[in-house]
């Protein structure tokens, strides 16, 4: 047809573009073969560096080529003066960015420039700071070049102000990017330090001292902005969890103090029982015990086999040691590492002692949200409600609003944070389980602070729909403990800290594991009606627990295995009361 | 762009030698305007032989953007234009029997009540003398009130004169860094215009800016508008709970067709009630419906909800506004279209038009034009912009009009960080009767004016004289010198004029063959979408079977005749230059 453009078929095309790949792969191959060729002969000369920027130029991925490039330029580097070391390292530094626009995310290529800007006679860290800029406005969340962009603040001394302000800018245009929430929280405590607690006015703070408990917590008038910046983020798009992230960090403090959080010595079995305020590996820590003012040599030993870090150890003192009741003794653990010890004095009459911090002086279960003011904290929790009205089915802010509250007034606000929970399983079910636990913590958090204020040794914890067991080492004095009607599957290797316990009652579950049941030496009486203890083995462990004697098992499926009884009465010989 | 120049070249080769002997064309656009651009270079795209008039000297007719001295040139020319005389007896002469003559208009008569005012001083004033002053101001022969305005500056106080001002004479030195439109339109970023011009690789030929921001005149003053996510997470002026609010309403307003029980009950109601009913703060209110939806206060729920879907679905793709423009300003975009009409082998023809139709009597249908110089061209379309069309072929006369004003300034109407952003804004009715009115504020880097100067256009439907329905905005805007001269002035010149909005007609308000596409011009709206649809409609109506311009090959896939494929590499050098005009020929 008369005037108009004739073009080449798609078939025509594919072809002529499978030619091309075809002799670009074998130009690909050959040269490939050449420069390996080169480096097992050791030759480390220009035309490697030219042969590697070829195959480079295509595939920046290729490391071992990196590496024989290094490998001549450290050679060349000898042969060479100064000013021609800094040009030839520039053009290297030229040829790097050529090629991470192949691939922006080449690991080779980031290496490669870090490493180029270690043997640059005068590296110019300005430029690199802005290559760093132009990608991440590209890829704002390339971690390759938020690594390197570390690299080049460090080395080049950017003050944290202009830093804070580069995540400024870079919220500012997308606030979905954590990278720069999470690099903001690692300025802020630099720039806007808290004031160290307790500390005069005129002593001096002094380098060297090692982090304290608040060091990596920002001053309170900073945080107000913060906390300002994050409402924001949260009110604009209340789904997205950058911020909320960002925002349950404000609002969390650091790790708790590591500490002996208890000491328990009891006369029969002349055992002593060490809780510590996060799990340890007590062997390897360095632990002392001195009785009465003499070193004791004793074995360490977590309180159930599988757990190998455990807040709760136990150790047997000599025979004899303690045992006469008119004796008093006076014992001290120390932790050596941690430069921290704890005294517990046995007096004369008493089977056992203890000597401990109770959760509530410490407001343990506070951890995750609670060193601000609660002044402040109540505000953010009027924030967050006022979100909630606006936004009812937002699984963040109820969230969030749990642990507000929990941070407040755990006791107090029980009633709405079962009745958020509740909210939370249904408009995100695919995480009800983890709210299922979730709750389950606080509630048992919460049975802990009543039975302290009680003062009684009793945890009773029925018809709650607990899903799963922590906090065991606070439970370490209880004696009788009632888990009812609950939807536990197991009684977990921790249970086995409850070290006083002698009655434990845990009907209506749907129990099959006893892992947990390990070695309680006072444990007398268990029932666990209507659980799914299926198999003789799962009650093996029943077995380490010399004292049982009432043991109840109606309602388990374990009830149909063959000869059961006297399977059972040889397993337990010492129970005596057996209902099946 | 070598191929492009090369391929022109070839064509004009052909205006040369071949252009009188072409005796039948498919298609005859007379104006290229923006429809008629895009319509001609559909044509060309599918092999049709296309032959462009126009009687002007520039491409893209009331589309066309001119530098600040060609303005001025065309500002002479509209004072001056007069009808050619009629070359009657010699296209009667090429009438047969059986055939009746058509007279096109030669009188464009779409712009009207054209006038300038001029605010910057003439000259730098070094040492003031009274006598140079008023000996000045004679040289720029503009209206007679810029004449008073200026007379009225002479006796002006220097002492008054601190920071230095951009002299009238200096625009005119830096003139040709202007490139100012006669319509001002954007291009939504997912507008018909923008989908045409990737669909059609049209794209390449130009070279786009993002909006930088939204702006709005809300209570004496002038604010940015949140609408993007980034925006609103950022803005100052609304609370957390504005805040939500506001997304929220976007949010459902993204598919809002999903929700119909959230609008129902709104449906025959004014957009308006139903975001006061949605219960949105006052000022969230007024973001919405004007400056988001950019809708009246009488438009219903549906078409407000529409309105504001499509600005939503605009935001991001290429920035944080849903708005593009072309560099060198919206004249380039109908170029572009010519270009690719060129590059398939379409004609053009500046200052050449038809003076009339021939008419096959008994078909009813156009089969030849008689132009200007008394040549008789066979068509089997004839494509006409409305201006061309006499009253006699009219059914109906009930035209709009648009108000329009250009401004040319030295400070940004809301000053911020970067003095490098293109701004909307838009301001509501500022009485009830008035129109609202659409400003867009262009920088330099725009490549539409000098820098250290904004280019301000502002658009309303007119109910009245431009210069009565865009001057109180602008002096609520601008702090323009009652007294020129007396103190400095933000706005340096000005310009108002109404241009014809012909949008409402169509093909049954003219009484012509059934080949005559009659093409309305610009119309009122922001965008280009409507002109865009016309084109298309036209072009089907024409070429019912084909595509509508599919994409344009790459250049090194198109084989050339006799040829395989053009040897590659970079550019192309003499031989093969002559190879296509020998091609051409043949």
């Amino acid at each position: 047809m008369h005037g108009r453009v004739k073009i080449k078929s798609t078939a025509q095309q594919e072809e002529e573009k499978r030619k091309e790949k075809e002799k670009k792969l074998k130009a690909f191959v050959s040269a490939r073969d050449a420069v390996l060729k080169k480096r097992s002969a050791g030759e480390h000369d220009e035309e490697a560096l030219q042969l590697t920027r070829q195959l480079l130029s295509s595939n920046p991925d290729f490391a071992t080529l990196w590496n024989y490039r290094r490998e001549v330029l450290l050679h060349l580097e000898t042969l060479r003066e100064k000013d021609e070391v800094q040009k030839l390292y520039e053009s290297e530094l030229h040829f790097i960015e050529a090629c991470l626009k192949v691939n922006p995310k080449s690991y080779g290529c980031w290496h490669h420039r870090t490493w180029v800007n270690t043997r640059l006679p005068q590296p110019d860290w300005t430029r690199e700071l802005g290559l760093c800029d132009r990608c991440l406005s590209l890829d704002e969340r390339n971690f390759h070049c938020w690594d390197y962009r570390r690299v080049v603040v460090k080395a080049s001394g950017v003050s944290v102000e202009q830093e804070l302000q580069f995540t400024d800018r870079l919220i500012g245009s997308n606030f979905s990017n954590y990278s720069s929430w999470h690099y903001r929280s690692t300025l802020l405590p630099q720039l806007h330090p808290q004031p160290a607690p307790d500390s005069a006015p005129n002593t001096s703070p002094s380098p060297t001292t090692s982090p304290q408990f608040h060091s990596h917590r920002v001053c309170e008038e900073q945080l107000l902005k913060e906390y300002e910046l994050s409402h924001n983020a949260f009110f604009t798009d209340p789904n997205d969890q950058s911020a909320w992230f960002y925002y349950r960090w404000l609002l969390g403090r650091a790790e708790r103090e590591e500490m002996i959080s208890c000491v328990y010595v009891s006369r029969e079995g002349e055992r002593v029982s060490v809780a510590f305020s996060k799990p340890v590996h007590a062997q390897s820590e360095g632990l002392m015990l001195v009785l009465d003012g003499q070193p004791q040599q004793v074995e360490w030993r977590s309180t159930h086999p599988r757990l190998r870090h455990s807040p709760v150890w136990l150790c047997d003192l000599p025979p004899g040691s303690i045992s006469d009741m008119s004796n008093e003794h006076n014992l001290t653990i120390h932790w050596t590492e941690k430069h921290t010890h704890r005294d517990c004095a046995l007096y004369t009459g008493c089977a056992e002692s203890w000597c401990r911090d109770s959760a509530t002086n410490l407001e343990l279960f506070r951890s995750e949200l609670s060193v601000e003011k609660s002044s402040v904290l109540q505000a953010e929790l009027q924030s967050c409600n006022q979100l909630l009205e606006l936004e009812p089915q937002n699984k963040w802010c109820l969230l969030t609003i749990i642990l507000l509250m929990r941070a407040l007034d755990p006791l107090g606000h029980e009633k709405e944070t079962l009745a958020h929970f509740q909210t939370l399983k249904e408009v995100d079910p695919m995480r009800s389980t983890y709210y299922s636990d979730l709750c389950s913590k606080f509630l048992i958090e919460n049975t802990i602070l009543k039975m302290e204020y009680a003062e009684v040794r009793v945890f009773s914890l029925s018809n709650k729909n607990l899903t799963t067991l922590c906090h065991l080492d606070q439970l370490l004095f209880v004696t009788h403990i009632n888990l009812s009607s609950n939807q536990l599957l197991r009684l977990p290797p921790h249970f086995a800290m409850l070290q006083c316990l002698e009655v434990l009652e845990a009907d209506d579950n749907a129990i099959e594991n006893l892992e947990g049941l390990y070695h309680l030496p006072k444990l007398e009486e268990v029932s666990l009606r209507n659980n799914q203890i299926c198999k003789l083995s799962d009650l093996e462990s029943l077995a380490s627990c010399t004292k049982l004697t009432r043991l109840d098992l109606r309602g388990n499926p374990v009830h149909r295995t063959a000869h059961i009884e006297s399977e059972l009465s040889q397993l337990l010989p010492r129970v005596t009361a057996l209902s099946l | 762009m070598a191929r492009i120049s090369q391929i022109e070249g070839n064509f004009q080769f052909r205006e040369r030698s071949q252009w009188w002997s072409v005796t039948m064309l498919s298609v005859c656009v007379h104006f290229p305007g923006l429809t008629e651009s895009v319509i001609a270079a559909a044509c060309s795209r599918v092999g049709q032989s296309v032959l462009h008039l126009d009687r002007r000297n520039y491409y893209a007719g009331n589309w066309a953007s001119f530098t600040f001295n060609g303005l001025l040139s065309w500002i002479e020319q509209y004072k001056q234009e007069v009808p050619i005389t009629e070359l009657e007896q010699v296209w009667r002469s090429l009438i047969d029997e059986g055939e009746d003559a058509v007279p096109l208009s030669a009188l464009d008569s779409s712009i009207s009540n054209l006038e300038v005012f001029c605010y910057a001083r003439l000259h730098e004033v070094s040492e003031p003398k009274e006598d140079q002053h008023t000996s000045d101001i004679s040289e720029p022969s503009q209206s007679q009130e810029e004449k008073e305005s200026q007379l009225s500056s002479s006796p002006a106080d220097p002492t008054v004169e601190v920071q230095k001002k951009i002299t009238y004479q200096k625009l005119v030195k830096e003139g040709r860094r202007f490139n100012i439109d006669l319509v001002s339109k954007l291009m939504y970023s997912r507008g018909a215009l923008v989908d045409l011009l990737i669909k059609s690789n049209v794209s390449r030929y130009a070279e786009f800016k993002n909006i930088g921001r939204i702006l709005t005149y809300r209570n004496g003053k002038v604010e940015q508008v949140p609408c993007s996510r980034a925006d609103v997470f950022a803005s100052k002026q609304l609370t957390v709970v504005e805040k939500r609010m506001l997304m929220k309403f976007l949010t459902f307003c993204l598919d809002f067709e999903q929700h119909p029980e959230e609008y129902q009950d709104y449906t025959e109601k004014p957009f308006r009630e139903f975001l006061k009913n949605k219960k949105l703060t006052e000022n969230l209110q007024h973001f919405i419906l004007h400056s988001i939806a950019m809708v009246t206060q009488h438009t219903l729920t549906e078409e407000g909800l529409k309105a504001t879907q499509h600005f939503l679905r605009c935001l991001g793709r290429y920035g944080n506004t849903p708005f593009l423009f072309p560099l060198y300003g919206l004249g380039e975009i109908p170029q572009c279209f010519c270009r690719m009409c060129a590059v398939f082998g379409g004609i053009y023809c500046l200052r050449h038009s038809v003076e009339c139709l021939v008419v096959d009597k008994v078909s009813n249908k156009v089969k030849a034009v008689i132009d200007t110089r008394g040549q008789r061209i066979s068509c089997s379309h004839f494509v006409v912009e409305d201006s061309y069309i006499r009253d006699e072929q009219r059914q109906s006369t009930a035209y709009r009009q648009i108000s329009r004003a250009v401004l040319i300034t030295d400070r940004s109407v809301l000053p911020s960080e970067s003095d490098q952003q293109i701004s909307m804004v838009t301001i509501p009715p500022l009485e009830s009767s008035a129109p609202a009115v659409r400003m867009v504020e262009l920088c330099s880097s725009s490549m539409t004016c000098m820098p250290g100067t904004y280019l301000v256009h502002l658009t309303c439907s007119s109910s009245g004289k431009a210069q009565e329905d865009l001057a109180p905005v602008i002096s609520q805007l601008f702090h323009v010198s009652t007294i020129p001269g007396e103190e400095p002035s933000e706005v340096l010149w000005v310009m108002y004029f109404n241009m014809r909005d012909t949008s409402a007609l169509d093909s049954s308000s003219y009484s012509l063959p059934s080949n005559v596409h009659v093409c309305t011009g610009p119309d009122d709206s922001l965008c280009s979408d409507y002109s865009i649809k016309l084109a298309e409609s036209v072009f089907h109506h024409i070429l019912p079977d084909e595509e509508f311009c599919p994409p344009a090959p790459n250049p090194e896939d198109i084989i050339y005749d006799g040829d395989g494929p053009q040897a590659k590499g970079p550019g192309f050098d003499e031989s093969t230059n002559t190879e296509c005009l020998e091609s051409s020929q043949e």
